[in-house]
């Protein structure tokens, strides 16, 4: 039995393969109630993070838990949280419905919940009748989020799930996911586009090769107006900002930009006895430049990538 | 907002299996595969009935040739069951659902084998109304003699193929190297132990066909149980060891 505060919580996640680093130390949390926006470039460690948390791929170091609970100790885990890490990934002979009637055969649900699904994802009986290798991908993402949905998750855990759907299906998505949310259940969903998650996310998380660059809650992230610090001690600066409840982004030639006035961020170093080298207004900053400059370093594989899709 | 999880961790084992059994019937190729592995007992017993000399028409020769066809395709369910997981990428879907891979792999290995017994049970069905049909429309021997161990070892090969399949299938964990693998190698293991003259002696060891070729005769030695068991162990056994630890310590991955 386990009461947890945070529906997901991912402690220092870290993985190798052979030399190369594709997740370090990668921490957050996501919040029952909210919808948390999963940002980065693609080959960022979004998905390598994903399959961490739900069992699918075996960390180099640090553990995750959802609800409470490593993934795999989950007694039914579908019951507990949706899980959509790549709508493609479907035998191409096998009917939508059929896709939900496995999942409902492993879950022990009724005939009636495949059709509720159906339903609320937009798939009409004859389209649920059809072969997922006919499907368009918009139609894969719907039946994939209603395979997420079928046992009535408190948490989802979804991967690129906007890809593919047309702006009427990404309008959709957006009231669903905003519906979970507000009945009280807790969102995790990864994008490769700032804009798509801006509308929608009440927390973000901005990964950057492997790293994450920046958290917190999106309004203070979006804030332009900020105050950029310095300390030698920069680890105990941030412990600072983190007691007095500031959020802040790294700053790629080092040092700290916080979305708070300058005498906010004296104050909290001062209380932690922590001397600044540096104070002043930033220039810009805020979460759009970050992610721009994450992306300019992508934007080759970001096009090969569309294109495949 | 607060919540409690309480329970046995994954799913039950009746419903994986349940799931499994669905998944190998589901799909247009899996429903394919299947009309193929029974329609064939069936097709040749009538084809023996049409061309076969009537003094060889008995149930021991029927069940020969409805279980030796058997022995080589239906090991392919076994292999399709497990690499359809990688090669149609559904595992992500799968071990989602239920992440104790053990498991899953216990529900395939069940389920398959419950479709090989029922393959066994067609397969001398079709065999006893052979040998009726060939009794009465050619007027052939019509023997049953056949003995409890005939029954047996037909069961013990067939079986011990489906197993071969799985371990195939999680050894390589793709459909088109599992079924090179599995049609290939064994024929290069036989002309290999026919071919090289010191190796002669130790094949009916070491060679699985060759050993399994006693059991198709019945009246089993313990000897040849033994070089049965030897054969399997090297040819099924050690790479079903080997491809459950891949399996269990894989990365599960879309692409």
């Amino acid at each position: 039995m386990s009461d947890s505060e945070n529906a997901i919580e991912v402690h220092r996640l870290t993985k190798r393969y052979g030399g190369a680093t594709a997740v370090e130390d990668v921490s957050f949390d996501a919040r029952w109630g909210s919808i948390t926006g999963f940002l980065g470039p693609n080959g960022a460690g979004k998905s390598t993070t994903m399959r961490m948390m739900v069992g699918l791929a075996r960390p180099t170091a640090g553990h995750a838990t959802v609800l409470g609970l490593d993934y795999r100790r989950l007694p039914e885990p579908g019951r507990h949280a949706g899980v959509l890490l790549d709508a493609s990934a479907q035998h191409p002979g096998r009917t939508g419905r059929e896709v939900l009637r496995v999942a409902a055969t492993v879950l022990n649900l009724p005939e009636k919940r495949v059709d509720e699904v159906l339903t609320m994802v937009g798939l009409t009986p004859a389209e649920a009748r059809r072969r997922t290798g006919g499907y368009s991908l918009g139609m894969r993402q719907r039946l994939g989020i209603g395979h997420a949905l079928l046992g009535r998750p408190r948490v989802l855990i979804l991967d690129e799930p906007a890809n593919g759907l047309d702006p009427a299906g990404i309008h959709w998505m957006r009231g669903l996911l905003r519906g979970f949310a507000d009945d009280g259940g807790s969102v995790l969903l990864s994008s490769h586009l700032l804009h798509e998650v801006e509308v929608l996310a009440d927390d973000l998380v901005v990964i950057g090769g492997g790293s994450v660059v920046a958290r917190g809650r999106k309004s203070d992230l979006l804030a332009v107006a900020g105050t950029f610090c310095r300390s030698a001690d920069e680890p105990a600066l941030a412990a600072a900002l983190r007691d007095a409840g500031l959020s802040f982004t790294r700053a790629a030639e080092g040092g700290l930009t916080v979305p708070a006035p300058a005498e906010q961020v004296a104050r909290a170093a001062m209380a932690a006895g922590v001397v600044l080298d540096e104070l002043r207004a930033a220039e810009g900053g805020g979460l759009e430049e970050i992610f721009l400059r994450l992306t300019a370093n992508h934007a080759r594989e970001d096009s090969t990538e569309g294109s495949r899709r | 907002m607060s919540t409690a999880t309480t329970g046995r961790p994954g799913v039950p084992f009746g419903r994986q299996l349940r799931a499994e059994l669905r998944k190998l019937t589901d799909t247009r190729a899996g429903r394919w595969l299947l009309a193929v592995i029974f329609a064939v007992m069936p097709a040749v017993v009538a084809g023996m009935l049409v061309v076969a000399k009537p003094a060889t028409l008995t149930y021991s020769q029927f069940v020969n040739v409805t279980s030796s066809p058997e022995r080589i395709i239906l090991p392919i369910l076994g292999i399709l069951t497990v690499t359809t997981e990688w090669s149609q990428r559904t595992g992500l879907l799968t071990f989602t659902l239920e992440p104790n891979r053990r498991r899953v792999l216990l529900a395939k290995g069940t389920a398959t084998l419950l479709l090989g017994v029922a393959v066994v049970a067609v397969g001398f069905l079709s065999a006893a109304i052979g040998n009726v049909l060939g009794a009465a429309l050619r007027g052939g021997n019509g023997s049953w003699s056949f003995g409890p161990g005939g029954y047996r070892d037909i069961v013990v090969v067939l079986l011990v193929g489906v197993l071969q399949g799985l371990a195939y299938g999680m050894l390589l964990l793709s459909s088109a190297a599992a079924i090179v693998v599995y049609y290939v190698v064994p024929n290069l293991s036989s002309l290999l132990f026919t071919a090289v003259s010191g190796l002669k002696e130790t094949a009916a060891w070491l060679d699985l066909q060759k050993a399994q070729a006693a059991l198709y005769l019945h009246d089993v030695t313990a000897t040849e149980w033994a070089q049965y068991a030897t054969a399997a162990l090297i040819w099924v056994v050690l790479p079903g060891a080997i491809g459950v630890v891949r399996v269990m310590r894989s990365e599960i991955k879309s692409s």
